[in-house]
């Protein structure tokens, strides 16, 4: 996870007298805190592409054998807790995926709400179920068997320089020309489903409400490559990304490509929300990239920080959500945004608290 | 067109649709210019600003910034911009005073890291405002003051040559105001070329040495002493006769 390409805060503290020890310790404890937690994050991340990875090569000799070692690591873990879950690859799949999205939506999210584009998630998630329409209307009237994911990627990425262009044009990421693509790209993702249910039927319910058991091999796969891009990309361009997320107009005089990171960010954003889509379901996916954010944005004190917790929001939301819906047998996309918004009503109550403790001084 | 000039436009137009916003305009930011940029509400100031800038392309004329054609020019870095976009938001996003003005080191540091040297500029650029001990607080926690001098602060600590600011002080109180001016002054004494929009002809008289008074076409440039002395200004404001118009 090193998004820390300008840790600029944790290297020049200027306040570290006696006076304000108190203070800074405070603040210090948290930082420590919230580093441990997004090292504890990228460890659970680290395991899970190790999975992945390991599934992906198992007919290889050495990896072969680190995976069997990999999957009796699951059997003791579920004997010693009394689950069902760990010994099944299909699971680790699923939560290897639920993990990634937890890291990666919260992580593009931050930079889209302080831009105010929260609804652009839910657009291009409409538009990859579009996606998902044109590769199954394909798939069933030639004889080539694509993949419904990678379908639901490239139009996602169509959509989403589609919004990229319009926007330019119209000179604002305003409600109307999102509404239009959300609604239009639904429209015809119907319209391609109900023509195509003469061919074969097709499980629309799984993508519309997301469901742990269509994360498939290659799902995962897909999400641990997009992840590791993502993050990476992230990485590279977060000054650039928050510079034009806070302030467009002197980012452009600044002689930054806003063009190109406002494009670039939205792609990514597409890439997200077809990853999530597994999980969460067309519908739901837009709540990781945007209350998870939301939260953090109640009491995080910089970006940095925001960025940090939404991720560790995210993260919890996740694995609290999965924890509900394996143990109640409900679905995994609601349990995980309802989590997450009981973070928020959290936040809330944090932030108004210190707001009172404060006062109150 | 002289080397030390900043800024050069050459009988430039630029329109909205058909709205007319800019014509024919043609002027010249020399350095160590402190240029006051006045005329009515809807007189194409803030467009005239984003052209020399390049924010908008004109539609006929040609643009110079430090003698490169503006669409061409690279040198993000030496221009600072506080817009009235950045100032009038009253944002919600949660950023410290330390990243606004690190912002300003993006332009050197492209996808690098930064170094100790960013930032130290950094905080060079924050004690040179004075706003050193409000590093770590939230930007929206400022007052109106003390945020434009985050803004500034962001522009020095990219070792800015030209600093273009659209009406800063509205919303900020008369003392901070002053002060705020006076920041200013001194950095036009260090040698930083300035263009200033605002709304209060007073302040402009006061603290710039040239004037460029417009109302769609350009009415007046020069030296404030001739432009006082000119009708510019009721020629552009119309003859109204609404303008505060107080000298000291």
């Amino acid at each position: 996870m090193s998004t820390d390409s300008t840790d600029s805060t944790e290297n020049t503290e200027t306040t570290g007298t006696v006076d304000t020890a108190e203070t800074t310790d405070d603040t210090g404890v948290r930082r420590i805190i919230e580093h441990a937690g997004i090292a504890l994050v990228a460890a659970l991340a680290a395991v899970m592409i190790a999975f992945i990875t390991l599934y992906w090569l198992r007919e290889y000799p050495v990896l072969g054998t680190a995976y069997e070692q990999f999957m009796l690591v699951g059997e003791h873990v579920d004997a010693l807790a009394g689950t069902n879950v760990f010994r099944h690859p299909f699971m680790w799949q699923s939560m290897a995926t639920g993990v990634l999205i937890g890291i990666v939506a919260p992580m593009v999210g931050t930079f889209l709400v302080h831009r105010e584009m929260a609804l652009i998630g839910e657009t291009l998630a409409h538009t990859a179920f579009a996606g998902v329409a044109v590769g199954f209307l394909f798939s069933a009237t030639t004889n080539w068997g694509i993949s419904l994911l990678l379908s639901a990627l490239v139009v996602g990425i169509l959509g989403a320089l589609a919004v990229q262009w319009l926007a330019e044009r119209t000179n604002t990421y305003g409600d109307v020309p999102i509404a239009i693509m959300l609604t239009g790209s639904f429209a015809v993702g119907t319209l391609i489903i109900s023509y195509g249910r003469g061919f074969t039927g097709i499980n629309i319910e799984s993508y519309l409400f997301g469901n742990l058991a269509i994360v498939t091999v290659e799902g995962a796969r897909m999400m641990a490559v997009l992840s590791v891009a993502v993050v990476v990309l992230v990485a590279l361009t977060y000054k650039q990304l928050l510079f034009i997320t806070f302030d467009e107009q002197a980012a452009r005089v600044a002689r930054l490509n806003v063009t190109w990171y406002n494009t670039l960010l939205i792609v990514m954003t597409a890439v997200v929300v077809v990853g999530s889509m597994q999980v969460l379901g067309v519908i739901l996916v837009a709540a990781m990239l945007v209350v998870p954010v939301a939260a953090a944005s109640q009491i995080a004190n910089s970006f940095r920080e925001t960025l940090y917790l939404s991720i560790l929001f995210g993260q919890v939301a996740v694995i609290g959500g999965f924890v509900f819906s394996v143990s109640m047998s409900l679905p995994a996309g609601g349990s995980i945004v309802v989590t997450a918004i009981a973070i928020y009503l959290l936040a809330i109550a944090a932030s108004s608290r210190s707001v009172a403790a404060l006062s109150t001084h | 067109m002289s080397s030390s000039s900043i800024v050069t436009l050459e009988d430039v137009s630029f329109a909205y649709g058909g709205q007319p916003a800019v014509q024919n305009v043609s002027l010249a930011v020399e350095e160590g210019d402190f240029l006051g940029l006045i005329g009515p509400n809807g007189s194409g100031k803030t467009t005239l600003l984003h052209l020399m800038l390049g924010l908008h392309s004109p539609d006929s004329g040609s643009i110079e910034l430090f003698g490169q054609p503006v669409d061409e020019f690279d040198h993000g870095e030496w221009i600072g911009y506080v817009s009235q976009q950045s100032t009038q938001k009253s944002s919600t996003m949660p950023v410290t005073v330390r990243e606004v003005v690190t912002m300003g080191r993006f332009a050197h540091a492209g996808h690098s890291r930064l170094t100790d040297r960013d930032r130290e500029a950094v905080v060079d650029a924050l004690e040179t405002v004075g706003i050193a001990e409000l590093a770590d607080r939230r930007i929206n926690q400022l007052s109106g003051g003390q945020r434009q001098r985050a803004y500034i602060a962001r522009a020095l600590a990219s070792d800015t040559k030209l600093l273009a600011l659209d009406e800063p002080t509205v919303g900020v109180d008369a003392e901070s105001r002053d002060a705020f001016y006076q920041l200013l002054d001194s950095l036009n004494e260090d040698g930083i070329t300035i263009i200033l929009i605002e709304h209060d002809i007073g302040v402009v008289t006061d603290r710039a040495n040239r004037i460029a008074c417009v109302n769609k076409e350009l009415y007046h440039h020069g030296d404030t002493e001739s432009f006082v002395e000119s009708d510019a200004l009721e020629e552009a404001y119309g003859s109204s006769g609404r303008v505060v118009h107080h000298h000291h």
